[in-house]
């Protein structure tokens, strides 16, 4: 039973840490800019598809993460400059309008691009099959996901709270006009964080693709996934971005699988194998609702 | 006045005379899975259904066919504006290409009323089988839970004991579920439902080995099934687990994406391209020849469904306005299958033979599907006595 628990949580958090990935850009964007982009979504699956194209035309997986990171870096900057930038000034409908059909433009570019049918990919060769941890057998696919995402999660929190440009970001996010005053160049600032999420996204695209499936459409049911961590976390804030995504990674993935047990020592097994899943899939919603009932800025709000 | 009355007589005879007369081409509405996860299953039906026409010299019946094709995305209400524009604007003669039986339940209804005959090429829910089976439906493939039933009798017959199942949670995946369970008698770790179109099956394979089951029979049709094999094995479970399937989750499709960890898996289907009739060695050779792959089951499906049509079309020489003489020229399926022998139930599904299939590697160094032997023979549905066709 322990081992049970202990492999779902592995799961939980390797979802949870992907998540992050994505989580992370979207809230410092949110937070410091004050701009919703619904496009963050299409920036991972742009990610996605780079990945798969370069691993499968170079024979190298981590080629291809590398090129996906930056050609969705570089895609970034020019969206940021040439569309975004004038939308910060707007009010939040105009933004979403126009970054919802940044979606769909992007979601037919793909298809023109490569196609209506769904890419399955496979996992580097040497991390194909399971490897032993203590007393249970886990994929070591899923525990280098858990590795790179902990990695960044580290990488993000030194540059935040350590570095001179996270101060930067941190005071943006707090106070627009009061850092602008100071002389710092956000403009500058904002193209370079929004590249730098894009990035992150990519990331987390070619890292899921081989386990799952890289198609268009793929950023949308995310995003969704991505804004409930935000708002879990509090807008604005790294630290938030992290617990949340793995609260939310943890929820499913145990609500998931011990909901259905749980149930059926209550109901009859036709109740309990109808109500199960459809219980699970939307018990992260509940959690989203509770924390927002307790703690309506989320649970660690960047704007105090 | 005279004249009025002359012209009101000649046009009143003029639409009299169209519809008696014979149709001067077929129109059918295809509206399938194209694109996302499902969309393998879709266009190996579209490629099947578009040869058989190519066979037929680009008609069905003798007619010149039209074939309009959609994709439903695998959304029901993405399918029922298809199906309204079909019906409507388009006055299609038929309707086929539906994939999944939560989109044929969502898009029937109104079909039906119109009076258009629905051939399904594959969504074959209990639904349309039992108490709302209906005249304007066919289905040329199976009922859902067959290929189910006949994985269930086999993975008895071998004397599992200890099974886990795993299905989608929406109609065919319950489907999956009750058939598979009417033959297969012994012990249910558990029914695990997943969501329709999910991709990580992480947490459920951790469930699966913490039940240890001696089998995992899994009903995962198109990239669910690619993946959930795929995680299967990286999880280290193939080592003292077997997975059983049915046809839809260990045909062309999966076994061009997963490789190697599909050998020896056994599954079921009512169809094997290296069934010997002259019909299928036909199908086999020219869909190669055409597309550059082996067919599917799915594509098997498309080309009969097509057929088919081909076959109500020519007995009723055209004459589509005339329902109940297309309806009997269905029911009574004058053309040859590529799976051999099969007539019509009461209820418009097939009562045909099931068999078991093993993946291996054929003389060619291909992994493919190899044909063991007869599960079931002129099997029918476990619905057919619930439907009053009206």
């Amino acid at each position: 039973m322990t081992q049970l628990i202990l492999e779902q949580a592995l799961n939980g958090l390797q979802f949870g840490l992907m998540l992050f990935l994505l989580a992370a850009g979207l809230t410092l964007v949110f937070g410091i800019m004050d701009m919703i982009n619904l496009a963050h979504g299409s920036l991972y699956m742009v990610g996605a598809y780079l990945a798969a194209e370069v691993t499968q035309a170079s024979g190298s997986f981590i080629t291809g993460v590398g090129v996906a990171m930056l050609g969705t870096g570089v895609l970034a900057v020019v969206l940021e400059v040439v569309l975004l930038r004038r939308l910060y000034a707007r009010n939040h409908l105009a933004q979403v309008l126009a970054t919802f059909a940044l979606i769909l433009i992007a979601n037919e570019c793909v298809r023109i691009v490569w196609g209506a049918q769904t890419l399955m990919l496979n996992a580097p060769d040497a991390l194909s099959g399971p490897v032993r941890i203590g007393g249970f057998l886990y994929p070591s696919y899923r525990l280098l996901i858990i590795g790179v995402g902990a990695l960044i999660a580290g990488l993000l929190y030194v540059l935040v709270a350590r570095t001179r440009i996270g101060m930067w970001v941190r005071a943006g996010a707090s106070n627009r006009e009061m850092t602008e005053a100071l002389g710092i160049n956000v403009r500058l600032l904002f193209t370079a964080v929004f590249a730098f999420g894009a990035a992150l996204c990519a990331l987390a695209g070619a890292m899921l693709g081989p386990l799952l499936a890289v198609q268009v459409g793929m950023g949308e049911s995310i995003l969704i996934l991505a804004f409930v961590v935000i708002v879990i976390g509090g807008i604005g804030s790294i630290r938030g971005a992290l617990v949340g995504s793995l609260l939310v990674g943890l929820v499913d993935t145990l609500g998931r699988a011990m909901l259905p047990a749980m149930l059926r020592a209550l109901f009859s097994p036709e109740v309990a194998s109808s109500l199960g899943p459809a219980l699970a899939s939307v018990l992260i919603y509940v959690l989203m609702a509770a924390i927002l009932f307790w703690r309506p800025e989320g649970l660690f709000p960047a704007r105090a | 006045m005279r004249l009025a009355k002359l012209v009101l007589a000649l046009a009143a005879a003029s639409c009299l005379g169209s519809s008696v007369n014979a149709a001067d081409k077929v129109k059918v509405g295809f509206l399938s899975t194209l694109s996302g996860p499902g969309a393998g299953l879709g266009v190996d039906i579209r490629d099947g259904f578009n040869l058989a026409i190519k066979h037929q010299g680009g008609k069905l019946g003798g007619l010149p066919a039209e074939v309009i094709i959609a994709d439903d995305q695998q959304k029901p209400e993405v399918a029922q504006q298809i199906t309204e524009k079909f019906l409507k604007k388009d006055k299609v003669d038929f309707m086929t290409g539906i994939v999944f039986s939560n989109i044929m339940l969502a898009a029937g209804q109104p079909i039906f009323d119109s009076k258009t005959f629905f051939i399904s090429a594959n969504a074959g829910p209990s639904q349309y089988a039992g108490d709302q089976c209906n005249p304007y439906f066919f289905n040329v493939a199976w009922q859902n839970d067959n290929l189910h039933e006949a994985v269930g009798k086999y993975v008895n017959d071998k004397g599992f004991k200890n099974v886990v199942l795993v299905a989608p949670n929406y109609p065919g995946g319950k489907d999956a579920m009750v058939g598979f369970k009417r033959f297969y008698k012994g012990k249910v770790g558990e029914e695990v439902y997943t969501k329709l179109g999910q991709l990580d099956y992480a947490a459920e394979l951790t469930q699966i080995r913490s039940l240890k089951p001696d089998a995992v029979f899994f009903f995962l049709p198109g990239g669910m099934g690619i993946n959930f094999v795929k995680q299967f094995v990286a999880a280290g479970l193939s080592a003292d687990t077997q997975l059983f399937a049915p046809g839809f989750s260990a045909d062309e499709d999966v076994i061009k994406a997963v490789g190697a960890p599909m050998l020896g898996m056994f599954n079921s289907s009512h169809w094997a391209h290296d069934m010997q009739n002259a019909e299928n060695k036909r199908f086999v050779a020219d869909f190669q020849k055409e597309f550059g792959r082996l067919p599917s089951l799915y594509a098997s499906q498309g080309y009969d469904a097509a057929l088919l049509i081909d076959a109500a079309v020519r007995d009723v020489k055209g004459r589509l306005d005339d329902k109940d003489a297309v309806r009997k020229a269905l029911e009574a399926k004058r053309f040859k299958s590529v799976r051999g022998e099969f007539k019509f139930n009461t209820n418009h599904y097939p009562v045909q033979d099931y068999y078991l299939r093993v993946i291996g590697r054929d003389d060619q160094g291909r992994i493919t599907n190899k044909t063991m032997g007869t599960v079931f023979s002129n099997h029918a549905d476990a619905y057919v006595a619930q439907c009053k066709m009206k």
